[in-house]
């Protein structure tokens, strides 16, 4: 049985444009440079505390950082700070929710066929919308945050871990569902992981991130 | 009308009742009798210098020490302010702050209040301007405290909710806007609810002073719905204002959460 297509998040044909990171320094780290060429996952790996998470954020801009990034000509410097976060969509590892119900953190705009369309693949009944937080587990927030992400039509989507509270099953759906994004409407993705393996499935290429670059990763045969 | 002149026997009656407090505190071990002692004693030196002050004061009429004096009560109450947070602002921005919203929310409306209200002459008649600038200070700064000190613990404690909400892209103003508005009303409630229980429940202490100076007290009543406005818009302002400036600080120019400028909490 073939599954339905995922539809197009961005219903306008957007310019396919790439990502270029440009001597990114932070908190003592880097530079980090890389370009990401459009509809390109790039995988990331590292040790844990070597600056993975702090690397998302300088390129969501929500810490402070010498360097730029652009994507496609704009400068991130260049756009006013909540517009780039809209296109540059970090899913942060640990999600946090502000109001009572699931439905209040989506606004009206939220393409409704494309929201059912996610919430199906990722396991969620229709109702979802009129879930309380409170009784959310910690993997069903790490999916609704990433739909919730993806409301904003990102061009370019920083995962962070984002499979470390699913199961195998629910953590496939995800890679699915990014791999569709990517290859459907020409999104970016850098996508943060500890299992090499699923960064080898869903990357195009793997980096190693270190405290002064980025190395490439191989993949060995297994 | 003169006013029934205490003794100083009077007085050390008085100060009986707090020794007795303080023996039976000892006495059941509450640990507060030194405490109790202590404020009791500074309570009345401090009363006695500044009814001296104030004495030498009334007598000048002069305005620059009507300044002077006002310049001082306000650093203080900025001092205080400041001093109650838990999380405070570093360097000279989270007191600069404070005295600032101090200055908004008490000294204008002080100004205000006798240039245009009481219409004393001079306009500075420090029989006016020292008692009415102490009660507006001595009340906003209990509110503009109250919000402030709630903004940063807040902010510190929701971090992860601001800064997720700033990742999908909202403006400084839209991450914060919860907090910021239940740290407002958090500020402005305690004066709410006093305009509501004035007269009723509480007989406000302005208006007991004045009555039992001689004031008729219809004449009292009015001075008190004076000074409970100019308090209540004292502090709605001087709140407004600090979480305006506070808030300002806690986010760069590009929308993002610095809290390298609070202070960390001490230990208790």
């Amino acid at each position: 049985m073939k599954e339905a297509p995922l539809p197009s998040i961005c219903p306008e044909n957007r310019a396919a444009i790439g990502l270029h990171l440009s001597r990114l320094t932070f908190l003592g780290n880097g530079p980090y440079s890389m370009d990401i060429g459009p509809g390109e996952c790039v995988g990331l790996t590292g040790r844990s505390g070597v600056g993975k998470t702090q690397l998302l954020r300088a390129i969501a801009d929500v810490i402070a950082h010498e360097g730029d990034c652009f994507l496609g000509d704009d400068a991130c410097s260049s756009v006013a700070a909540p517009e780039w976060r809209k296109r540059v969509a970090m899913v942060p590892a640990e999600s946090f929710w502000w109001y009572d119900t699931v439905g209040a953190h989506f606004d009206n705009k939220s393409p409704a066929t494309a929201l059912q369309v996610l919430f199906k693949k990722l396991g969620f009944s229709a109702d979802v919308m009129r879930w309380q937080i409170s009784r959310l587990s910690t993997g069903e927030r790490q999916r609704l945050a990433l739909v919730r992400s993806l409301m904003n039509e990102p061009q370019v989507l920083l995962l962070d871990e984002p499979t470390s509270a699913l199961d195998r099953e629910m953590a496939a759906a995800v890679e699915a569902i990014v791999v569709d994004i990517c290859a459907s409407n020409q999104c970016i993705c850098l996508w943060v992981s500890h299992d090499l393996e699923q960064l080898f499935r869903v990357a195009t290429r793997v980096y190693r991130v270190e405290g002064n670059g980025l190395s490439e990763e191989k993949q060995r045969c297994m | 009308m003169h006013v029934i002149s205490l003794s100083s026997f009077d007085l050390s009656l008085a100060a009986c009742l707090l020794l007795l407090l303080a023996a039976t505190s000892l006495r059941i071990g509450l640990g507060l009798e030194k405490r109790i002692v202590i404020s009791g004693v500074r309570m009345t030196v401090q009363l006695l210098l500044i009814g001296m002050v104030l004495k030498a004061l009334f007598a000048s009429v002069s305005f620059p020490f009507v300044g002077l004096m006002s310049l001082c009560m306000l650093l203080v109450a900025g001092y205080e302010v400041w001093a109650r947070q838990k999380r405070k602002l570093r360097g000279a921005a989270g007191y600069l702050i404070s005295t600032g919203s101090m200055l908004i929310s008490s000294f204008t409306v002080t100004i205000l209040a006798l240039t245009v209200m009481v219409g004393a002459d001079p306009w500075y008649l420090p029989q006016y301007a020292i008692p009415l600038l102490g009660m507006l200070l001595g009340n906003t700064m209990n509110g503009v405290a109250l919000a402030s000190d709630r903004l940063t613990t807040e902010i510190y404690n929701q971090q992860g909710m601001v800064e997720q909400r700033l990742l999908l892209g909202h403006t400084w103003q839209e991450a914060s806007g919860e907090i910021r508005r239940d740290c407002m009303r958090t500020g402005m409630i305690p004066i709410i609810n006093s305009m509501a229980a004035a007269g009723v429940v509480s007989l406000p202490g302005m208006m007991t002073g004045q009555i039992l100076g001689g004031s008729s007290p219809l004449d009292a009543v009015k001075y008190q719905i004076l000074i409970m406005f100019l308090i209540a818009a004292g502090t709605g302002f001087g709140v407004l204002s600090a979480i305006w400036l506070i808030s300002r600080r806690l986010f760069d120019d590009r929308q993002r959460l610095v809290l390298d400028c609070l202070s960390s909490a001490k230990q208790p």
